[in-house]
């Protein structure tokens, strides 16, 4: 446990909130976030592959949660929104109402393939585009599925920790 | 000079009445308001006087009444009525000023309504039995015209009147069998008399005296099952009538009770004490059942009435029993209690109302499930509304704390004792107490946050205005007085030890001390109600101030974002996605589904074509007073078939309605020798 | 100048009861979600997680429903006033708390329902069907736990012919046969299950639900962003170690500071933090073997708890 963590959330809160700022990079998101990032996923269309990935980074084997990470219900208390899967026709209006209805600051999290350029459902009849087509997209995490260790490393990497 | 209040009042009353009833539509209103002032006013000096001095003022003349005179005598348990009764009037009766434009300026009402606040006014200090029946019917009958003031336009006003107007007369007529028999085996009709002679009656006479006072004041103050006519007369009145009779009328009930059994029968056995006790829980579980689970704002509140009046009977029962097997100090503390509960009941019934009657005012709708979002649109009323409601459920700051806090520590204290039947009933009512209270808050949170948060469920709601000045400051004086009374209670603490003292409780004006806390004699139980106010004030701005404070400056985006409500990222967002005072209550009505038994209607219609494709569903539901179903409306089929019956001896032939005269004098005549 | 040095110890064993309540509230969340990770076989976040988290939320932007009234930003500030209030005069560290004397049991009660409610309207304030969703169930549990605890309460103070709380705690540490009484026994047991139900716990709710259909609580809270959360977080946090310190220094006093002093005040303040992690520790295990109630199954379970009030105070009642 981190003492000096501890004394400084305690005994000087301005000058540590001072340090946090807008977010456009993982770097600065980590100098935001000390360490805590709550995370609210979208299944924008996807295969449920990355979701079965991200169940994996969360359960006892990978434990995301040690590092300061975890899933949360509602937008409003989330920092990060995670995408997976090429945003289909109906999802498009829900998942920019989504981002909408998180606070400053905040972070898009693009996870798989299929979120970065639509992968193997690229030009199906149901699918409006990729997540940056749709909303900006701050932090991407590559693979088909992409494995629960990059998802964890991709993670620490925005909590510092 | 106290003489002179006592004059003042019944005049400056019956002049409001008249030229209410006599001047043109542009004055009526604001005659009658000032000239009921004017009798409030005097009646609250003349009440001070009394409680302050500690003598009564009494008055009598042979003049008014043939044959029997009247006779008035304030003492300190009447003066704190009149005083109590006085407050809730001053602020209804300014409130009215601005109400009349929707339906209150006729003759009728401004004639009936002043009428309506003096004979309250007098109730408590009738001192003979002709004084008082006299009374007690002009009250009945001026409430009565205020609850028909609707009659022409709905139904409902006009059914619930007959409600009212059967159940009170009954009422009445079991307080004049108790009032006659009292004097008639006293010799005198005067309370005084009755009061000398009454340990010389027999126990079977007084039981019987005591039972068919409790049924007819009971039945005055909402209690159950005498209760059914109270949510359909209080809802259906308009604002400041329902005001004045849930704030002003049912405490006559109390008062009722309180004179007959402490004052005029001086105490009487266990038993009476336990059945008080007894109707009393019933009442307060019922009222609060119905309460919470109620869609109608003012029946809602009318049920409230119900529960609140039964904590009141609690406290009184528990005051008697704990009297009757000799412990003086715990009965003390029941009594102020219950006369602390009435009052407070009243400051906060009457600001509800007031506000429940601008609400229907600017949306014509008393539906809880059509309303939502006025606290944006009428911010006074919202605040008095809300004041009440935490008022309602007992929640500190405010006054209904202290009284409950009061109640539960008498009950606390009188527990220890050897008779099994005051140990029972009091632990049953300890329990009553806590499922009402919490019955209660769900019953107010569903009325303030459907009623007034969130966001308007019909257009009326939407574009409800906000109440007219003289409304919003009755309603708010009112309001203010709870938060008053709920910081420094000792204000009228002393008044309420010196009434509990005039009806039997003698020590009781020692039964509580301190001004910024509230230490109870002879017990160990200290309240600072203030103290706690302050300490919840302190601690609300350093919250604030923190939140202000860790927020960071200098950024692109706002501190707080006003932006439209999550519902899972839907497209289409209604305001009829929230929920509705119905769906609100629905756990709760399936926990006591035995109980309330509602009536659920299904109909299902299917396209002519095809029975497999159905054009319409249509669920109906509601929640009818149970024992008004079961009950009352089997006895009143029961008395129809009997009437249809009786038809028979109507032939219409006059020689057979001479014979049945002649025959009954006959028997009279035998039965009389 | 005496008198002007007791206020001002008074105050300042004031504000460290609620530091203490509050940096112990995060500390006993990190905890119970540790021991539940741990159960589960994973690491987990370590304990102190709940307070960076608070940290991150106090600076966040704050959101509100564009309908929503001065009922929504009220609801969590009066949630965290309340129990700020009631720790502050509370026996926790000490058994002679700052304005001991007006420490009333049922004051107490009232004081956290004042914060309940407020919550509840606040949440039907946000205009969404989840607001009145989770305020409708909650208001509905508060009202069927409100027999179980007032009359546990009137069980222990019937033993003690005083609801003035520290009176309570000091009579467990001056009469210890008190407490291995039936009725004690009784009536703490009913408020073990009224804390559970109280402040979201299982078997009533989980509180780590993502489905808001199985929410009570948390449905309430879904609106919420930035220092609002953060200050409901808290406050709830604050809630349940404010009445896990209240159970067992009704159940189990020894260690609580009984007389002035520095020392004691330290041995208190280790035994308070001792204590509430253990029963804290209890709660975590026993959250990970149970399963969440339905919903209209919990009337039984309050039902239950009433019954164990209630046979507690007639035991009081018999055996005096």
């Amino acid at each position: 446990m981190s003492f000096r963590l501890l004394f400084e959330t305690l005994v000087h809160p301005r000058k540590v909130v001072q340090d946090l700022g807008d977010a456009p990079t993982p770097q600065d998101a980590a100098a935001t976030l000390h360490g805590s990032l709550q995370i609210r996923h979208v299944d924008a269309g996807s295969c449920n592959g990355c979701e079965l990935e991200v169940t994996s980074a969360f359960a006892p084997v990978y434990d995301a949660e040690r590092f300061g990470v975890r899933l949360v219900a509602s937008p409003r208390h989330a920092d990060a929104l995670l995408v997976t899967g090429p945003v289909t026709k109906n999802m498009a209006e829900p998942l920019r109402k989504t981002l909408e209805a998180m606070p400053e600051p905040r972070l898009v999290i693009s996870l798989g393939d299929c979120a970065h350029d639509c992968g193997i459902f690229k030009g199906a009849y149901g699918v409006e585009g990729s997540v940056s087509d749709v909303v900006n997209v701050d932090v991407h995490i590559a693979g088909c599925p992409p494995r629960p260790e990059v998802i964890v490393e991709a993670l620490r990497g925005l909590t510092g920790r | 000079m106290n003489e002179v209040y006592v004059v003042t009042i019944g005049l400056a009353g019956v002049m409001a009445a008249i030229l209410g009833g006599a001047l043109p539509a542009s004055s009526r209103v604001g005659a009658a308001v000032a000239l009921t002032w004017v009798s409030c006013g005097a009646g609250i000096a003349a009440a001070v006087a009394v409680l302050s001095s500690g003598h009564v003022i009494s008055l009598s003349t042979s003049a008014i009444l043939p044959l029997t005179g009247v006779t008035l005598v304030l003492n300190p348990l009447g003066a704190l009525f009149v005083i109590s009764i006085s407050v809730v009037a001053l602020a209804s009766t300014l409130y009215w000023l601005g109400y009349a434009s929707h339906g209150l300026a006729t003759r009728n009402a401004s004639c009936a309504l002043p009428l309506f606040v003096t004979s309250m006014l007098f109730v408590p200090f009738a001192a003979s039995v002709a004084t008082f029946l006299v009374l007690w019917e002009m009250m009945a009958l001026a409430s009565l015209v205020l609850v028909l003031t609707d009659q022409s336009r709905r139904e409902a006003a006009r059914s619930a009147a007959q409600w009212y107007a059967v159940m009170t007369h009954a009422g009445a007529a079991a307080i004049l069998l108790a009032l006659v028999l009292l004097s008639a085996h006293s010799g005198g009709q005067t309370f005084a008399d009755i009061e000398a002679h009454a340990r010389h009656l027999s126990g079977a006479v007084r039981g019987t005296i005591f039972v068919l006072a409790l049924l007819g004041f009971g039945s005055k103050a909402g209690a159950v099952p005498l209760h059914v006519w109270l949510p359909k007369a209080h809802a259906e009145a308009p604002g400041p009538a329902s005001a004045l009779m849930s704030g002003a009328m049912v405490n006559l009930g109390i008062y009722g009770i309180i004179l007959v059994g402490n004052e005029l029968l001086g105490g009487g056995p266990v038993w009476w004490w336990l059945l008080v006790s007894v109707l009393g829980v019933v009442s307060a579980l019922y009222g609060a059942l119905y309460a919470a689970t109620s869609t109608d704002l003012k029946r809602l509140l009318a049920y409230s009435t119900t529960d609140n009046m039964g904590l009141v009977l609690i406290a009184l029962g528990a005051s008697g029993l704990f009297g009757a097997v000799g412990r003086p100090t715990t009965a003390a503390i029941a009594m102020v209690a219950a006369l602390l509960l009435l009052v407070n009941h009243s400051v906060f019934k009457g600001a509800l109302f007031l506000a429940a009657g601008a609400v229907q005012v600017a949306t014509g709708t008393r539906d809880l499930d059509r309303l939502g979002g006025l606290m944006r649109r009428m911010p006074v009323t919202g605040v008095v509304f809300f004041v009440g409601a935490l008022s309602v459920a007992a929640l500190p700051p405010f006054n209904g704390f202290v009284g409950e806090w009061l109640l539960f520590q008498g009950l606390l204290h009188g527990l220890p004792t050897s008779n099994t039947s005051v140990v029972i009933s009091v632990a049953v009512a300890v329990a009553a107490l806590a499922l009402t209270g919490g019955l209660t808050v769900v019953a107010f949170v569903k009325a303030t946050g459907i009623g007034f948060l969130g966001r308007g469920r019909s257009v009326e709601a939407t574009e409800a205005h906000e109440a007219a000045i003289t409304m919003r400051l009755g309603a708010a004086a009112l309001a203010t007085l709870c938060l008053v009374l709920g910081l420094v209670p000792m204000l009228v603490l002393p008044a309420i030890e010196r009434a509990a003292a005039s009806a039997g409780r003698a020590n009781a004006t020692s039964a509580t001390s301190g001004w910024i806390s509230l230490h109870l004699i002879g017990l160990r139980g200290v309240l600072a109600p203030s103290l706690l106010a302050g300490g919840l004030a302190i601690a609300v701005l350093v919250v604030i101030v923190i939140r202000r404070l860790t927020h960071r400056r200098g950024h692109a985006w706002p501190a707080v974002n006003p932006v439209e409500p999550w519902g899972s990222g839907r497209k289409l967002q209604t305001a009829r996605m929230q929920y509705t005072a119905t769906s609100f209550a629905e756990p709760l009505q399936r926990v006591f589904d035995d109980v309330i038994r509602p009536s659920r209607d299904l109909d299902v219609s299917h396209f002519v074509e095809s029975r497999y494709y159905i054009e319409r569903i249509v669920f109906h539901t509601s929640n009818d007073d149970l024992i008004e179903r079961q009950f009352y409306r089997p006895c009143i089929a029961g008395v129809r078939w009997w009437g249809q019956r009786a038809r028979r001896l109507q032939n219409g032939s006059v020689h057979r309605y001479l014979a049945f005269g002649f025959v009954a004098l006959v028997i009279v005549l035998v039965v009389v020798a | 100048m005496n008198e002007f040095t007791h206020v001002v110890t008074q105050v300042l064993v004031a504000v460290f009861q609620v530091a203490a309540v509050a940096v112990g509230g995060a500390l006993l969340l990190g905890l119970m979600r540790k021991v539940r990770s741990r159960l589960e076989g994973r690491v987990g976040a370590p304990i102190h997680q709940p307070l960076l988290d608070l940290r991150k939320l106090f600076a966040k932007q704050r959101t509100r429903p564009q309908d929503s009234s001065w009922v929504f930003g009220a609801g969590p500030v009066v949630l965290v006033a309340t129990v700020v209030a009631v720790t502050a005069v509370s026996p926790l560290v000490t058994a002679h708390p700052p304005l001991g004397q007006s420490s009333d049991f049922f004051a107490v009660v009232f004081v956290l329902l004042l914060g309940s409610v407020l919550l509840a309207l606040s949440a039907l304030d946000t205009g969404t069907a989840f607001g009145g969703m989770g305020s409708s169930r909650s208001m509905t549990i508060g009202a069927l736990c409100e027999p179980a605890l007032l009359v546990a309460i009137l069980a222990m103070a019937i033993a003690a012919r005083t609801s003035n709380l520290p009176a309570l705690v000091r009579i467990g540490l001056n009469h210890p046969a008190l407490i291995a009484s039936p009725a004690r026994i009784l009536a703490l047991a009913s408020f073990l299950v009224v804390i559970l139900a109280e402040s979201g716990r299982l078997p009533v709710d989980n509180p780590s639900t993502h489905l808001e259909l199985t929410m009570i609580h948390e449905a309430m809270v879904l609106e919420y962003s930035g220092a609002d959360l953060g200050l409901i977080t808290l406050g709830e946090s604050m809630r349940l170690v404010f009445l896990l310190g209240l159970f067992v220094n009704l159940f189990v006093p020894w260690g609580v500071a009984n007389r002035p002093g520095a020392l004691f005040f330290s041995v208190g303040l280790l035994a308070l933090i001792a204590k509430v992690a253990a029963v804290g520790t209890t709660i975590a295990v026993f959250e990970v073997f149970t399963a969440k109630m339905r919903l209209f199954r919990l009337p039984e379970l309050l039902a239950g708890g009433f019954v164990l009030a209630l046979l507690g105070a007639v035991t009081a009642v018999v055996a005096r």
